[in-house]
């Protein structure tokens, strides 16, 4: 065992050199001193996260993931990237959230359109500082070229896999911590060891970039599933990931009570006969957030079935209505003993 | 070398002396270079809005602390969110003593300007409206500050909010002076708060003036010590338009001061007129609620001394013929349930207040069940009753 590891470093090792030799300059190391600076760079490339940026082909140190349950933005493809800068790792934490070491990087790019009609929009990157996470959202230009720093955010006009048209917000640098605040610091949401596959994070241990593979890892379902699987995890898998950064104590939501994190069990909390707080219109005539057997009396679905601002939930990075999250929401309250 | 060093304890003492102003006008690229402004702003700048209307497709925010943002004056900086097309408020600050004055927002399809967890916040001659009127389409709250501690809410104008026109929720040491309320379900509102102030405003037009609440199953619970005092409530006659579901909903067209739930309220000084329904209203929260933290009981309410002008002339309370013919044409100022927790902590009234009680038995109890009659309370003299209100350094910020 010890030997095939040991085997499996040095092909690491001579694939690494035999990049290196393939481009007489070389790819270009992730620029440790853009990540770990004060300033806010003024384009992606800065950080040299890419090796081919249009391909989104990462730099050496930038590990491609997935999740479980992706959170769901228009539909739009999501790729995901974790930097490490040499000689650190990720530290699991139960099946929280990875703990990530100072100098990483977590990136990730939003893009619509399929093969070679695949449009980058923008690109994600919360920075792992001395001083705390800072996020920052990077806007690409026509040519697919070059992404450059949105402070203000942006809108740009696409089409959803659904084939909507609709105007696709880039949140500014503030929504960024809209969603990723929690008690007044920003953190990253997506990589909880929960909702990473068992797979990737073996793989990422085995290779020395993660302590450990929790135990528990992988627990939320695997969306493709939604179809058919059962309603219930997916369900409140689906409100963890979509919903619960804001819907927790100490999110930006924590004023409503409604807690929908997967580990909340208590019923009143996830919205089962809770009366709504500051929802104005957004109650849609309901009593009630979730109302048992009655998805089309729950204002949970209501809201989250609508595009309208003042009424859609999420108020970010939704400009659609997702159509499988409701059906599966919607099976799991019809479903409920009422 | 004197200069120097003058210079140098000057720049080692002030900080607002390395503040920057940094002036935004509105125009081309207007909204991105004001939300550019509020995120690069440094903790003491002040943001300075230039005359004129900011088309605004995003919801605008703050996180920077003790940054200013400062109009030409409510009716001429105009944050004009009539096209919003994302984004549950217009403006939203979640940094710690913000200062926002004279600039209006108008037609946010959420709430209007909102706060979470911003401590010693100011909003200062801001106007809020949304200009259709009232509807149910209207977003919810106008001012909104919540889960703060420190809140001054003053000189400003609200209009059309389809919930409360200025919202202070889950918070404490508030004040709330000096502002005009009017076309809005509640004009103002204090909820699961302690320590507020509510002083010299006019609510006019409202379904319901002044609302103090205290709801169950929220993170910040237990509302008390507030005291409203000196406002003008009067001709809040317009039906309610708050959407179907949420608590204001409940609030009768013609309601002056609604008391729900709360440990300490104390109204006294406020002239009240023509307010159809009942001057003021103390109630128990009726809803079924599962929370041991929660009392639903009114207690320690006191009413002291107010000008009671017309009212309760044309109640919204189901056999509101027989209630005016029993009154002889209208009902008397203060409206009670009946319920108290204990007699030592049930309502309390001064001298020469009068009222009527539906005196129900037990909370939850159904309206059919009243038993309508007058109230038998003995006036006491008024106890002390805690300072309340925002802390000084607030309204001296503003100097």
């Amino acid at each position: 065992m010890k030997r095939r590891l040991g085997l499996l470093a040095l092909s690491c090792a001579a694939f690494g050199a035999a990049l290196a030799d393939a481009n007489v300059i070389g790819p270009a190391p992730v620029n440790d001193a853009a990540i770990q600076g004060a300033g806010f760079p003024a384009k992606l490339s800065d950080f040299a996260f890419f090796a081919q940026a249009r391909a989104q082909m990462p730099s050496i140190g930038v590990h491609p993931y997935a999740l479980n349950t992706p959170l769901w933005s228009d539909g739009a493809e999501k790729l995901r990237f974790i930097y490490l800068p040499q000689g650190t790792q990720l530290a699991a934490d139960g099946t929280e959230l990875l703990k990530f070491p100072l100098g990483a990087a977590i990136i990730k790019t939003f893009a619509f359109g399929e093969g070679a009609d695949r449009r980058l929009i923008e690109t994600r990157v919360l920075l792992r500082r001395a001083d705390g996470w800072v996020a920052l959202p990077y806007r690409w230009n026509a040519e697919q070229t070059e992404a450059t720093l949105a402070l203000a955010g942006g809108r740009v006009d696409v089409v959803t896999p659904a084939g909507e048209a609709i105007s696709y917000a880039i949140p500014n640098k503030n929504q960024c911590k809209s969603c990723h605040g929690k008690d007044g610091q920003v953190i990253p949401i997506g990589p909880k060891a929960r909702n990473l596959s068992h797979q990737w994070l073996s793989g990422m241990a085995q290779s020395g970039a993660l302590d450990t593979v929790p135990e528990g890892a992988g627990a939320l379902p695997d969306w493709s599933t939604n179809a058919t699987g059962p309603a219930q995890p997916l369900a409140r898998a689906y409100l963890d990931v979509n919903c619960a950064h804001c819907h927790q104590p100490g999110g930006g939501a924590s004023n409503s009570g409604l807690d929908l994190r997967w580990e909340q069990s208590d019923a009143h909390a996830i919205g089962i006969f809770k009366r709504p707080v500051a929802a104005g219109r957004g109650a849609g005539g309901h009593e009630f957030s979730v109302l048992p057997g009655q998805p089309d009396k729950s204002i949970l679905l209501y809201r989250m079935d609508n595009a309208e601002p003042g009424i859609a939930m999420p108020e970010l990075g939704k400009s659609s209505v997702d159509r499988q999250g409701v059906a599966v929401v919607r099976r799991w309250i019809a479903e409920m003993k009422p | 070398m004197n200069r120097l060093a003058l210079a140098a304890a000057l720049l080692s003492t002030a900080a607002p002396l390395a503040a920057e102003t940094h002036r935004v006008a509105p125009g081309v690229g207007g909204a991105d270079r004001l939300q550019e402004a509020l995120i690069l702003a440094a903790p003491g700048d002040v943001i300075e809005l230039g005359e004129g209307r900011f088309a605004l497709i995003d919801g605008l925010s703050l996180d920077v602390d003790g940054v200013t943002v400062r109009g030409a004056g409510m009716d001429k900086t105009v944050l004009d969110f009539t096209n919003q097309a994302g984004a549950g408020e217009g403006l939203l600050v979640t940094s710690d003593n913000v200062t926002l004055r004279d600039f209006a927002v108008e037609n946010p399809k959420g709430d209007g300007i909102k706060s979470k967890g911003a401590d010693n916040i100011i909003y200062h001659a801001i106007r809020v409206e949304w200009t259709g009127g009232p509807k149910a389409s209207n977003g919810a709250y106008g001012i909104y500050p919540v889960e703060s501690t420190g809140v001054l809410v003053q000189g400003s104008i609200v209009s059309g909010a389809s919930d409360a026109g200025i919202y202070v929720g889950q918070s404490r040491d508030i004040t709330v002076q000096g502002n005009i309320v009017r076309f809005n379900v509640a004009g103002i509102e204090i909820e699961n708060s302690r320590n507020a102030l509510v002083t010299g405003n006019i609510a006019t037009r409202n379904t319901g003036g002044l609302l103090v609440f205290d709801l169950p199953g929220l993170p910040v619970m237990n509302g008390g010590n507030v005291i409203l005092r000196g406002n003008k409530v009067h001709d809040n006659d317009t039906p309610n338009f708050a959407p179907p579901g949420n608590i204001v909903a409940s609030v009768r067209r013609g309601t002056g001061v609604l008391v729900m739930a709360n440990d300490g309220v104390l109204i006294e000084g406020n002239v009240l007129e023509n307010n159809p329904t009942a001057h003021v209203m103390v109630i128990a929260y009726t809803q079924p609620y599962d929370d041991a933290r929660y009392n639903p009981h009114a207690r320690n309410v006191i009413v002291g001394p107010n000008a009671f002008g017309r009212g309760g002339d044309d109640p919204q309370i189901d056999g509101k013929e027989q209630l005016l013919a029993a009154f002889g044409g209208a009902l008397p100022p203060v409206m009670w349930d009946g319920l108290s927790e204990s007699p030592d902590n049930a309502l309390k009234i001064a001298s020469g207040v009068t009222g009527w009680s539906l005196n129900l038995a037990k909370v939850g109890q159904s309206l059919a069940e009243a038993q309508p009659g007058p109230l038998t309370l003995t006036p006491t003299e008024i106890s002390m009753f805690p300072a309340v209100g925002a802390p000084a350094a607030l309204e001296a910020r503003l100097k």
